[in-house]
């Protein structure tokens, strides 16, 4: 069984933000809502600054504040590949999750439901990457198996310097910033 | 706390939140006509091939139909272009087709010009206005009075019509306004122009040097490709901007240039490539002219000397110039694409060109490649009316290496004074000239003198707004449009073709060009039937075909070799047919034989320049209603740097107002205070701000930067206008 995870070349990213459109086609995400962001960090005084740029959305964590405290069972680890994703016919809109999730990566859909990236899950089960990946012109968003040694997620992470985000909330993130 | 406002994606992007509304669904009144492609929704997905219309790059693409309904634009794989992924732009293509704001009719003003108060009329109605005016104003002052601004590959079929109506009147903003001073650089240095999409082989450069190109914030989509890769690979970036772009958060060099004195490093750059004998000699040698005099010349520009013009450390300067000629000639210093900055940019341009030249990178891999194209023969139209008057644009060659397009802002002038001729009609395909042209007034008081004033687009856009008649068009997803050939590395031919009806009464150009020829009496000039018929027509003379092109998108032609190295013939047309490091012709004509250093106005105590640039989801001020573009930035944001706004007293995120050298005054608009940025300059995006009351999504959000942009001044060699020369203070929004 694999375990889905993200490995983001942020040398590469020049925050676009083609993953965020591409991501509201292919997923019909209403205006003014999206899955997934960009953020921009600075640091330093003019001329010697150095910035990062990363494109963030649900970390897939493999210890999940946002599942252990939906009331219904909405907020479910999928069998598949550990992705984390929230059945919309359960959900009864009460926010937990989205209070409990330190990457603020959920949001009620105006249709009432808790709504997040799925590593685009339809696609991932054709074969095919998620619609972010596929789509960046810089290619720096890598999708795969984090279990297989040989995955080039995996081979990036054992060549590079690498950090995830917030570390010390302990939710254990499956996305990896590559630097 | 509601979820939405923690959102840190919006408040990065600024971007405000609009009322939830899903894009499918959108009704849709259905046009009637016997050419409709959606008949039948078609269940399932269907893929269709075409090329991509939100900026002019044309990349190849793939929109899907789900269930019969637009559903999203892919890049197309077997492009040379997109390699199958588009930028933010061309995904967000969909926006365009179900953008609220769009035109739905033909428009025919009701009283005075600007006060966009209309009548609706059916296309022959706005046919018959617009013949009868074209009739009038060829009859008393001749069919050159008539003149087009047209941009996009969009315009070919208007400006065919232009022609066989009589005008050599035709020009687009890309030249004066735009990349015109860097293509007659190169042309004065290496007979040729870099052309676009640009020959910059970035994808095997192993220096690349950027002055004042924020490549990845401007998206030119296969540039930003390579650039990544470039990055990747570990090539040395070397940034030169007032700005620290998003480039120049990859850069091993980062040089903060005081905005106006590129020039006097570039110089000093050469200085030292020529003092330390760093060039490429046997190049030189092989291809170069009057080198001793230029080499005479340039050694005398030092790093020290720089330093006080430019502020960049002299150490850097050398450290910098090494770093390049170490990798020649595969190092690229990249000629940038907007170029219209201070008055003298065809000689900076020509110090980029002659900087190249020195490394030897012109022609070979990491430089510049030679592009070709795929040859397909042009329609075989009649021949067109004789033209009885010269174009005057650029009158007695007042500018004499404007050797590109018309000059833009020449006819302008031309329309403001009646000399040498009246112009009294005005067609505008594809360009809004209220953001494109310096002076917004001057193109109001142009616009006064016309008995006709038609604008063709597909957004109710500022210049629209000024118009007599207004035609709305079919998005590039519901149109036929010429073939692609654009020259590149691989030479390929590219097809637009509809994949989705219009929602209204929209048409596509041809068809707009080809029913107003036939008012107008020209109907012979429109041969063919339909568009289909005339694409077919030029497909089968090279040996292709329409139906086999709709298919596949794409056809590639023979693969030649790109450089010098791999057998490709350098050819220098300048006069002396080298590489001409002294210009003969510029000395001719009372320029400088070899670029010489102008200083630039800086600001007067208390005001900022104003430098504006580009954002990665908008194209000039075309994209700003598209839903699904706007949702990702919805207004522009004035950059400042952080220490300048505390001593002014300007906070983050609080609204200001500009108000420039000349008392005009900016709309309001949120700061941003940054380390990103010099103390002496401030920044904002392009193209926000805009004054349409029917583009009701995007009246004035943010600020115009074309708005603030009064002064500008004029390049001598061919035209050009400088904008960066506005100066501005900050007032706070009470």
């Amino acid at each position: 069984m694999p375990r889905y995870g993200m490995v983001i070349d942020t040398k590469k990213c020049v925050g676009c933000q083609d993953c965020v459109v591409a991501c509201k086609t292919e997923n019909n995400i209403p205006e003014g809502y999206n899955r997934d962001w960009i953020v921009t960090e600075v640091k330093g005084k003019f001329p010697t600054v150095q910035m990062e740029i990363r494109t963030e959305r649900c970390n897939h964590c493999s210890n999940t504040p946002c599942v252990s405290c939906c009331p219904t069972g909405a907020s479910h680890i999928h069998e598949f590949g550990g992705i984390v994703l929230v059945d919309h016919e359960m959900c009864i809109g009460c926010k937990a999750c989205v209070e409990a999730c330190p990457y603020d990566a959920r949001y009620i859909h105006p249709d009432g439901y808790a709504d997040k990236c799925t590593f685009c899950i339809n696609r991932v089960e054709k074969g095919q990457n998620p619609a972010c990946v596929e789509v960046c012109p810089t290619h720096c968003m890598y999708f795969g198996d984090l279990d297989d040694p040989n995955s080039e997620v995996s081979k990036l992470l054992q060549s590079r310097k690498w950090h995830v985000n917030l570390p010390d909330a302990g939710t254990e993130p499956n996305i990896f910033y590559l630097i | 706390m509601n979820s939405i406002s923690r959102r840190r994606f919006l408040k990065i992007s600024g971007a405000t939140i609009a009322t939830a509304a899903i894009l499918t669904g959108a009704s849709k009144t259905l046009v009637k006509g016997a050419d409709k492609i959606n008949k039948e929704k078609v269940k399932g997905i269907q893929k269709i091939p075409t090329y991509c219309d939100l900026c002019f790059w044309k990349c190849g693409a793939i929109a899907y139909l789900k269930d019969g309904e637009l559903w999203k634009v892919e890049g197309n794989p077997m492009d040379p272009l997109s390699k199958g992924r588009l930028c933010p732009r061309g995904t967000g293509g969909v926006g365009a087709h179900y953008d609220e704001d769009r035109l739905k009719t033909p428009l025919i003003r009701k009283n005075l010009r600007g006060e966009e108060k209309w009548v609706e009329v059916t296309w022959d109605e706005a046919f018959d206005f617009i013949a009868d005016k074209m009739n009038k104003i060829k009859n008393q002052y001749g069919p050159e009075s008539v003149a087009l601004f047209s941009h996009g590959i969009g315009g070919n079929f208007i400006k065919h019509l232009l022609r066989a109506y009589g005008s050599p009147n035709e020009t687009a903003p890309s030249f004066a306004q735009c990349r015109g001073p860097r293509e007659v650089g190169f042309e004065l240095t290496f007979g040729d122009v870099v052309g676009s999409p640009e020959r910059t082989d970035i994808e095997n450069t192993k220096c690349l040097v950027l002055i004042g190109s924020h490549l990845g914030e401007n998206m030119h989509n296969t540039q930003v490709q390579e650039f990544s890769h470039a990055v990747q690979k570990g090539a040395s970036i070397i940034v030169v901007d007032p700005r620290f772009s998003v480039a120049a958060s990859k850069a091993k060099f980062y040089l903060p240039i005081k905005p106006g004195t590129d020039l006097a490093l570039l110089l000093a750059w050469m200085g030292v490539i020529v003092r330390e004998k760093l060039y490429d000699a046997d190049y030189i040698a092989k291809y170069g002219y009057g080198f001793d005099k230029f080499a005479a010349e340039v050694s005398h520009y030092t790093p020290e000397w720089a330093y006080i013009e430019t502020g960049i450390e002299p150490e850097l300067i050398v450290e910098t110039a090494r770093e390049m000629a170490r990798y020649k000639p595969a190092t690229l210093v990249h000629p940038g694409r907007h170029a219209t900055w201070y008055g003298d940019d065809t000689q900076r341009s020509r110090a980029i060109a002659l900087l190249n030249a020195l490394l030897g990178s012109w022609g070979r891999k990491g430089g510049f490649y030679v592009p070709y194209s795929f040859s397909i023969p042009k329609y075989p139209y009649p021949p067109y009316p004789e033209l009885k008057k010269e174009p005057l644009d650029n009158p007695g060659g007042k500018y004499p290496f404007a050797t590109g397009e018309q000059i833009s802002t020449g006819i302008r002038e031309a329309t403001i004074t009646g000399q040498p001729y009246p112009i009294k009609g005005w067609f505008v395909y594809g360009t809004n000239l209220m953001q494109a042209l310096p002076n917004r007034d001057e193109t109001i008081k142009a616009i006064q003198n016309l008995d006709l004033m038609v604008v063709v687009d597909v957004v109710p856009s500022e210049i629209a707004g000024w118009a007599d008649v207004v035609l709305p068009e079919s998005v590039y997803l519901e149109r036929y449009d010429d073939l692609n050939t654009s020259p590149f590395r691989e030479g390929f031919v590219g097809i637009r073709q509809p994949v989705i009806d219009e929602p209204n009464d929209q048409k596509p150009n041809w068809w707009i060009a080809k029913k107003l020829a036939e008012k107008l009496g020209l109907g012979n000039y429109f041969p063919w039937k339909d568009v289909e018929e005339y694409l077919d027509t030029r497909l089968k003379a090279a040996g292709l075909s329409l139906d086999e092109l709709k298919k596949v998108g794409i056809v590639k032609a023979p693969e030649r070799p790109i450089y010098f190295e791999d057998g490709v013939e350098p050819e220098f047309p300048t006069p002396s047919g080298k590489i001409e490091f002294y210009s003969d012709q510029l000395a001719q004509a009372g320029f400088d034989p070899v670029p010489r250093y102008t200083k630039h106005e800086q600001p007067p105590e208390g005001y900022f320049r104003l430098l504006y640039g580009r954002a990665p989801v908008h194209t000039f001020s075309k994209t700003q209603s598209n839903p699904l573009l706007r949702d990702m930035m919805s207004e522009n944001e004035l950059w400042i740097n952080a220490d300048m706004a505390a001593k002014i007293g300007i906070k983050n995120g609080q609204k200001v107002r500009l108000r420039n050298q000349d008392g005009v005054v900016s709309d309001a608009i949120k700061v941003k205070t940054t380390e990103r940025i010099r103390r002496d300059c401030v920044y904002m995006v392009h193209g926000f701000g805009q004054k349409s009351r029917q583009l009701r999504s995007t009246y004035k959000k943010g600020a115009s930067d074309a708005e603030l942009i009064t002064k500008y001044n004029t390049d001598p060699l061919m035209g050009g206008t400088a904008m960066n020369v506005n100066f501005v203070t900050i007032e706070a929004e009470v």
